[in-house]
């Protein structure tokens, strides 16, 4: 699954930290590290963190079926 | 945009008898989305002004910022990080949070899910062979109680001791010299002392033996900011003991009250279990645990929607309002757990958004998951349930339901 | 479009053309969608994979924590695109509106998007910039390279250029650590972005995680070993760093040269558009079916007097996206402007750097809030009298609170005091670095003496 964050909303509440520790996590006090690919077997915990921002600042993808360009398909 | 125009407003609001049902009381508010009282007090009831003073540096949260003294249900004990302002604020509720969360602990609340799914079921096992089931005496008041107790290191048994301390405390938060009588408030202060006494012999025993637990981490901490003092960690311990008793209980029984009230969404909610995800934040923002905020001081002149409310003013921040106003929610009276936008109060925003905010979360989502899955056709027994007392943490005393004995 | 059937005619079977497949570009086509655009789209991107985020790439993915291959975007909805990916832009034809691609392919379009932002700005010495060792950073490709030379136990990197993505490699070699040395010709870190004062906190933040920060210098040369390696740098105080790898951040080039004959004002500074994202002609006169968005626009915003401004920010291509998106498929009476604050942020040595407003649009800074020892503080910028922005170190969440200092043209510097305020709490000059530093050359000269004679040609452009 793919998931980003708009960084720029972030202000560092770290609730997708507590709630999907293993692809939130703070870096210091109150920046935000993420990882834009987690498993999916994660996706539980990704959508439990998404819903948790306060700022509504986490991004995952609503898509099962994209448009996928031909040449990325590859990659 | 000030007017006194309404002033009774906000009393019928705090009146028990709206309690039920606050909402269209919250609307009439909202016409004045800032209010000035006839105690020169002012009371903010839209979304956008609530949120801009959360995040306003000019508001404080230390009652020494107050002209008017309040009666001070404080006490005289030391303030937890709640009523503190930064730097000391910051501080204190950074150094809880290496025991509780990210970035130090990040995996303590994950790791919980489950005993607390444990501790659930083994509630909903003992309702068998209940004619009504109390779904707050019966559940959603053990289950966040056993949750703080293990975590704080309260010994489970002395519950039944702290929870009249516990009550007393909570019912003298809204105290108003005007109306209430002043034992309301002395019982509070004395609540207060005694819950204070007896988690100072929990933390006697604490120092110089690491464990587990919030108070012998807190005790025997070595953090990048120091140890706190005793009386900083009596006062945090304080503030999580009540917040864990008084607010989730409130979270987890509004929610089972409102797929009551909407059973196909209580069907839903059973063939659909990820739906409770978005499900617990629309509760957040449509049934909020925490209604107001009762005070904040204006540490300066503040400007707000046009009004400028002076220095030491007390300021009421009414955040299950601010979640119901249309001019930030679509259809904002409705509960939908598919609502995109869901910028909702109902842990506050800011510094001082709700601490435990995640385990919360956590708790609730279990708790509904395994009511709706287990209980047979649950019915109320009576619509609207009985309330609590506070307008402030608000939600019913008990609820009592049905199941389809079939 | 003049009229309400010709618009709902081009919504339905339009053809609109994105040149540059990156955040604004994708952004923009779900946005196009999601306005209700059922006609032919077509992305244009010179990398060969679907849109990616790459601010990731100067931090998890140097940490090697995120493979650089997994930072592709999320989708908001199906864009239904043809993707012509893998070769780039080559020109731009508003007489018969056509995008030419470099493989000689042409591309029809009723209106077009360029969003094709900013490459990294390569070492000045080509023979130097090809050793082994020698990096730049903005694609995935340059992250996975960087990332499996730090991986390999570099015995020193230095970094060329103390901005936020050479200060975010400097973080994370510090993080690894691996030994690091910073050149930076400004006398601090982020100085051209923050001014002085915040330079001298980001200085400070750098030595204490052991950075071997030299400011006030300039490498003159890159020296590499007989197979070509990297060995050495040599800077001009006659100083030198043994390093086997280097990291050249000086910032980017806006991807403008492929517009030199279109006729639009386009150059070093990137692509001149109005608040409603619709190009302008060298001239200066607006187009209406040519819009841009992303690093490569450059917009007035009204807040500092209409300047033109380019933001390399990541929210500023997203809102420009969906505002040009938005007025793509608009009539004129229904356009949207630009007009949000600015807003950015970086990770550094374990603290978050967010600003909002334009910092280099200010005279004077002052600490508000918090402890700049403690690295937890917000500072305020201010032109002649008004809060224009403000930068906080660990404490975003007051943030929200200047941006409405900076809409209201609130007084600078704020009069009142808030509880968590500074002992000395006096407003400093913003001290930027002069014009040589961020000078661009000239770019243009103006021609005629009738009005109606009068045109802007190009010059020096794109050196």
């Amino acid at each position: 699954m793919r998931v980003v964050v708009d960084l720029s909303r972030c202000q560092g509440y770290a609730q997708c930290a507590f709630l999907a520790p293993e692809v939130f996590r703070m870096h210091g006090e109150e920046a935000l590290m993420y990882h834009p690919s987690p498993d999916d077997a994660r996706r539980e915990q990704v959508l439990r963190a998404a819903a948790a921002c306060p700022v509504q600042a986490i991004l995952v993808d609503q898509l099962e079926d994209r448009d996928v360009p031909a040449e990325a398909a590859q990659s | 945009m000030t007017t006194t125009e309404k002033p009774d407003t906000l009393l019928r609001i705090l009146d028990y008898s709206s309690r039920a049902d606050p909402y269209p009381l919250y609307a009439e508010l909202r016409e004045t989305p800032v209010a000035r009282q006839a105690d020169g007090s002012y009371v903010v009831s839209t979304y956008r002004e609530i949120a801009e003073l959360l995040h306003n540096p000019h508001l404080s949260s230390d009652v020494r910022n107050l002209s008017r003294p309040m009666e001070a249900v404080q006490g005289r004990t030391t303030p937890s990080f709640i009523n503190l302002d930064p730097p000391e604020h910051d501080r204190l509720r950074r150094m809880a949070m290496r025991h509780f969360g990210p970035p130090h602990t990040p995996g303590l609340v994950t790791g919980m899910e489950d005993d607390l799914t444990a501790v659930v079921n083994g509630l909903i096992d003992g309702f068998a062979g209940k004619e009504q089931i109390d779904i707050v005496d019966d559940f959603a008041y053990p289950f966040p109680v056993t949750v703080i107790c293990h975590l704080l290191g309260v010994p489970r048994e002395d519950e039944p001791r702290f929870h009249l301390w516990v009550d007393a405390i909570v019912n003298s938060i809204d105290y108003n010299p005007e109306t209430d009588p002043k034992e309301k408030l002395e019982n509070g202060v004395q609540a207060r002392e005694d819950l204070r006494q007896y988690l100072a012999g929990l933390l006697e025993q604490r120092h110089g033996k690491p464990g587990e637990d919030l108070l012998s981490r807190l005790a025997n901490d070595d953090g990048p900011d120091g140890r706190m003092t005793d009386e900083e960690i009596l006062a945090t311990a304080n503030l999580l003991l009540i917040a864990g008793h008084e607010t989730t209980v409130n979270l987890i029984t509004n929610g089972m009250l409102t797929l009551l009230r909407q059973p196909q969404m209580l069907q839903r909610l059973r063939s659909e279990p990820g739906l409770v995800v978005p499900l617990v934040e629309e509760l957040l923002r449509y049934e909020p645990p925490v209604h107001i905020i009762p005070w904040r001081a204006a540490y300066t002149d503040i400007t707000v929607a046009d009004t400028v409310i002076p220095k030491g003013s007390k300021i009421m921040l009414m955040l299950a309002s601010g979640s119901r106003d249309p001019n930030r929610f679509h259809d904002p009276d409705v509960f939908d757990p598919d609502r995109r936008d869901n910028e909702h109060l109902g842990f506050g925003s800011g510094i001082h958004l709700c601490f435990g905010g995640p385990l919360a979360r956590l708790e609730t989502q279990i708790a509904l998951t395994a009511l709706v899955q287990r209980l047979e056709e649950p019915t109320l027994v009576t619509d609207p349930p009985p309330y609590r007392p506070s307008p402030v943490l608000r939600g019913p005393i008990h609820l009592h339901i049905e199941q389809n004995k079939n | 479009m003049t009229s309400a059937d010709n618009l709902r005619a081009f919504k339905r079977d339009g053809r609109i053309v994105i040149v540059g497949a990156s955040l604004a570009g994708l952004r923009a086509a779900e946005a196009l969608r999601a306005e209700g655009f059922t006609g032919s789209l077509t992305m244009i991107g010179d990398e060969t994979c679907e849109p990616y985020d790459r601010p990731p790439l100067s931090k998890q993915v140097l940490t090697g924590w995120v493979p650089a291959g997994d930072t592709t975007l999320p989708r908001r909805r199906d864009v239904n695109a043809e993707w012509l990916l893998g070769v780039p832009a080559s020109g731009l034809d508003l007489a018969t509106n056509h995008v030419r691609l470099a493989d000689g392919r042409e591309v029809p379009f009723d209106r077009v998007l360029i969003s094709t932002g900013v490459r990294a700005r390569p070492w000045f010495v080509e023979s130097e910039a090809a050793l082994d060792g020698v990096f730049v950073l903005r694609t995935r490709e340059h992250a996975e390279g960087l990332q499996q030379a730090l991986a390999a136990g570099p015995s020193r990197v230095l970094v060329i250029g103390a901005g936020f993505t050479g200060s975010e490699i400097a973080s994370i070699c510090r993080e690894r650590d691996i030994a690091v040395t910073v050149a930076e010709l400004a006398p601090a870190p982020l100085v051209g972005a923050l001014g002085a004062m915040i330079g001298d906190v980001a200085a400070d933040l750098q030595r204490a995680h052991g950075v071997d920060l030299r400011c006030g210098v300039k490498v003159t040369r890159l020296e590499g070993d007989d197979q070509g390696r990297l060995r050495r740098a040599h800077f001009d105080d006659g100083s030198t760093v043994d390093a086997d790898v280097a990291v050249v951040a000086l910032g980017g080039i806006r991807n403008t040269e492929w517009l030199r004959e279109s006729g639009l004002a386009a150059g070093p500074w990137g692509i001149a558009c109005d608040t409603g994202c619709r190009a302008l002609t060298l001239d200066g006169l607006i187009t209406d079916d040519v819009f841009v968005a992303g690093d490569v626009a450059r917009c007035p915003n009204p807040i500092y007097e209409y300047r033109l401004i380019s933001l390399e920010h990541w929210a500023n291509a997203v809102e420009q996206a969906e505002v040009a998106a938005h007025n793509m498929v608009s009539g004129q009476a229904d356009r949207w402007p630009h007009l949000s604050i600015p807003a950015f942020w970086s990770i550094q040595f374990g603290v978050n750097i967010k600003s909002v407003g334009v910092p280099t649009f200010a005279d004077e800074v002052v600490v508000t809030q918090g402890s700049v020892a403690d690295r937890r503080f917000v500072a305020a910028y201010g032109y002649r009298g008004r809060v224009t922005a403000a930068v906080s170190f660990n404490n975003a969440k007051w943030l929200d609170h200047y941006r409405q200092l900076i809409e209201t043209a609130a007084p600078f510097p704020p009069p009142s005091p808030t509880p968590d305020q500074p002992v000395d709490m006096k407003p400093v000059p913003v001290d930027f670095p002069g014009p040589v530093l961020l000078a661009q050359g000239a770019t243009v000269v103006v021609t005629g003496h009738d009005p109606s004679e009068r045109r802007v040609t190009a010059a020096q452009q794109n050196r």
